[in-house]
């Protein structure tokens, strides 16, 4: 079934509206706040930050595991939550990597010595008090440092989570939100610390549920099950970083060996990832890293878009000069397909880099090669004295294999690049890719659907039938009879 | 109509011409590496007053960093290439306050480094990437050709053009580097890739006509239905390289000075592709069809066997 052109038309219109409506930049017409939260996503050359890539340097004869370097992540996640950094990204690369991306951080130098600080894991004695998740300790293995109490005064979760427990010392906390808890709250004991730990597992508990596993090292695990039997029925802390990651209450006395129930599937796994990578203490070093300063991105950005804007007009004066009527057209698409692109990279979101600027504008003229081919062809099919509707869609449909095996092979170039971008720890090049990829792929949708309609839809004025419009001069028969011959021909 | 197919050796030979000088290059300086690849710092600095180079490079090598590169830049600015030096390490804070006590304050525009096992991981994925880009593109137009008598022949071909494209591009900024001081990083690779699928673009374009040509039988020979198919695409390839290179010219010229090389190498490798797409892609397949290597060797040793026998 073919669609009629008019009603194809409105598609694409209201398509084009409804990208135009995303691209309009803050929360201009959007009544109905549907837009909150979808912003540009600029990279790091951009707006200035800092890019590290850490990499695990276990000591000689252990090896990092992947749930360990997961814990590690999660780990350095919640240092980064007390940076102050709107869009971090921490992930793992390979076994023993990780990248974190800091975009606008004030201060490169004290992030990178914050990030790369050895996690230590201990278990504490919480002298009664059923302290929440998140709450900043001291120890007696040494106090909360500044970066951690900063760390912990500006993190939602310390600030945020009730305390529920009963005990006065708790309600107190409640009352009077953590803001600096680590300067004035009292030294907590430690009664094992993660080099004591022997491994953590998921586990089920004698009724099916799921549990957090665990095992420790023998001396250690008599000092805990000493610790355990005389406080049955009192709650025990996990500390990492002097942040509080759990607290349990004591059902029974155990040793070496021990579980953690309550709690649910993801919950016991992050516990887990948690009580490896801290059994590890696995110190990071810095092996690239990459600071950018804003003054250098605003200056790009500038550039690039009037870079952009140039290019684009000169695109489009040669167009419309070259194939006339089916240029204005092209030009048309093109808007439509700038307008598309800019919405997909903001509802995806795409990280903008002046190398995927760069491979944006570049996509526009892949754009424009769609069009050039058909256009091309439509020109030979009105050489050979077809009338124009005929030549239009002969033209289309000659060009289409051209059209889809040219851009598939960028396409495969694109995915390629996608990969040697992880591994450079660039967002930069990732960023590139991923702009060609989607570049080209809405490029093709346009080439064939819009421009299509248009002509098409143009098509059903006769006015629209006469061959100059097509840049074909040398007509072998005067416009009004070439009009009247198609007719003739066509049906 | 213009014999363009005809002229094949005189194609092959202008290719020659442009690639030996670059190649030379290669063989006798290489490429000059970035850090991405060796590992080191990249230091940019905007002085309060200006410096010069060497007073930068004597602080530098009071704390042990000797071999430093330092260029100056506009407004003030300091191009520092040197051994790693960490992100906040007591090192970089130790040079940074010798800095600021002997030419003032400055601003830090940027800093990059890379370790130097990273660096070599890098180099390797940078070849792995071109390596199954070349695969990928050879696999996917075997598929698209499965109809034609010879399916790896323009796949092959194609890749002899992408690598006449790359080579291009390489010895340009082979010769660049040792000139200019232009460095091959991580961007250039990106450049080189999208150099690949562009070339590759062209060319099946003009395969694709062939496939068609040959379909309808347009011509008398396979020689002469190559020309036809390659004179039908001709205006094409060149309006579609054009608008391309009026928006990279605008980049490259409007621009920032961060990409001002990668789009410098996008640049030549498009003009490249475009050559080879027009003039050597499609005169490889009438070569190869036409056994006319083949031909040409049996004709040598013909000759070498009269004139031992003479």
């Amino acid at each position: 079934m073919r669609i009629k052109p008019w009603y194809m038309l409105l598609m694409i219109l209201i398509l084009a509206g409804a990208a135009t409506w995303v691209d309009l930049p803050g929360q201009a017409a959007d009544p109905l706040g549907l837009k909150k939260g979808i912003t540009i996503h600029e990279g790091l050359d951009l707006q200035g930050g800092l890019q590290v890539v850490l990499q695990a340097r276990p000591p000689a004869g252990v090896t990092v595991n992947n749930d360990a370097l997961l814990g590690t992540r999660d780990t350095i996640a919640r240092r980064v939550n007390g940076l102050g950094v709107s869009e971090p990204l921490i992930q793992t690369r390979g076994s023993d990597q990780i990248i974190v991306e800091l975009p606008g951080v004030k201060d490169p130098e004290s992030a990178v010595t914050i990030l790369q600080q050895t996690a230590l894991l201990e278990v504490i004695d919480p002298q009664g008090q059923f302290l929440p998740e998140g709450t900043v300790v001291n120890t007696d293995r040494g106090p909360a440092t500044d970066s951690e109490a900063a760390a912990a005064s500006s993190s939602p979760a310390a600030s945020g989570s009730p305390a529920p427990a009963a005990s006065p010392a708790a309600s107190e906390s409640a009352t009077q939100p953590s803001a600096s808890p680590a300067a004035t709250g009292p030294t907590y004991t430690t009664i094992v610390t993660g080099a004591d730990l022997e491994d953590a597992y998921p586990a089920t508990d004698n009724v099916g549920a799921l549990v957090v596993g665990f095992k420790f090292k023998p001396d250690p695990g008599k000092k805990l099950q000493e610790f355990t039997r005389q406080n049955i029925g009192k709650p025990l802390s996990i500390v990492v970083d002097k942040k509080v990651i759990n607290t349990a209450t004591i059902q029974e006395a155990f040793g070496q060996t021990g579980q953690i129930s309550g709690m649910t599937v993801d919950e016991v796994n992050a516990l887990v990832l948690q009580l490896k990578s801290g059994a590890l203490a696995v110190p990071l070093e810095v092996v690239q890293s990459r600071t950018v300063g804003p003054t250098l991105g605003s200056d790009s950005i500038d550039k690039s878009l009037i870079a952009g804007i140039v290019g684009l007009s000169v695109v489009a004066l040669f167009m419309i000069l070259y194939y006339r009527f089916p240029g204005v057209l092209a030009v048309v698409a093109l808007l439509i397909y700038t307008a598309l692109v800019f919405a997909l990279f903001k509802l995806i979101p795409v990280v903008l880099t002046v190398a995927g600027i760069t491979a944006f504008i570049l996509s526009i003229g892949m754009a424009v090669d769609a069009n050039v081919l058909i256009f091309s062809r439509l020109k030979e099919e009105l050489r050979l004295g077809h009338n124009i509707r005929r030549a239009v869609e002969a033209g289309f449909d000659h060009a289409w294999p051209s059209i889809r095996d040219s851009n598939i092979s960028t396409m495969i170039t694109a995915v390629i690049l996608y990969w040697f971008g992880k591994y450079t720890g660039a967002s930069i090049i990732q960023g590139f890719a991923l702009t060609l990829f989607i570049g080209v792929g809405i490029s093709m949708f346009t080439a064939i659907t819009v421009t299509r309609t248009l002509l098409r839809v143009f098509l059903t004025s006769s006015i629209f039938h006469n061959r100059w419009w097509y840049g074909i001069e040398s007509s072998p028969t005067s416009p009004a009879q070439s009009s009247s011959t198609s007719i003739g021909t066509a049906d | 109509m213009l014999n363009i197919v005809g002229r094949r050796y005189w194609w092959f030979l202008i290719s020659l011409i442009i690639i030996l000088p670059g190649m030379f290059s290669l063989v006798t300086h290489g490429l000059r590496l970035s850090i991405d690849f060796t590992g080191g710092t990249l230091w940019e600095l905007q002085m309060s007053q200006p410096v010069q180079p060497g007073e930068i490079k004597a602080v530098l090598a009071d704390h042990g960093y000797d071999d430093s590169l330092v260029q100056t830049t506009e407004d003030n600015g300091l191009m520092i290439r040197m051994k790693e030096l960490k992100e906040g390490s007591p090192e970089k804070n130790a040079i940074a306050s010798d800095l600021k006590g002997k030419f003032g304050d400055f601003k830090e525009l940027r800093i990059e480094s890379v370790g130097p096992t990273l660096g070599n991981e890098i180099r390797n994925r940078a070849m792995i990437a071109v390596f199954f880009a070349s695969i990928g593109i050879l696999a996917y137009i075997a598929y698209a050709f499965r109809n034609t008598k010879n399916p790896f022949l323009y796949g092959t071909a194609a890749i002899i053009a992408m690598l006449h494209d790359v080579a291009i591009v390489v010895g340009i900024f082979s010769i660049l580097g040792w000139v200019e001081g232009v460095e091959i990083d991580s961007l250039f690779v990106t450049a080189l890739l999208t150099v690949i699928g562009f070339s590759v673009h062209d060319t099946i374009v003009v395969f694709d006509r062939i496939r068609e040509n040959l379909g309808r039988r347009a011509g008398r020979t396979f020689e002469q239905t190559v020309n036809y198919s390659v004179v039908q695409t001709m205006v094409r390839s060149l309006n579609t390289s054009l608008t391309v290179i009026f928006t990279l010219l605008a980049l490259y010229l409007l621009g920032g000075e961060t990409i001002k090389y990668f789009v410098l190498a996008l640049l030549i490798g498009i003009v490249a592709g475009t050559y080879s797409s027009i003039f050597n892609a499609s005169q490889i397949v009438v070569v190869w069809h036409n056994r006319e290597i083949h031909r040409f060797l049996a004709r040598l040793r013909g000759q070498s066997q009269s004139s031992v026998t003479a």
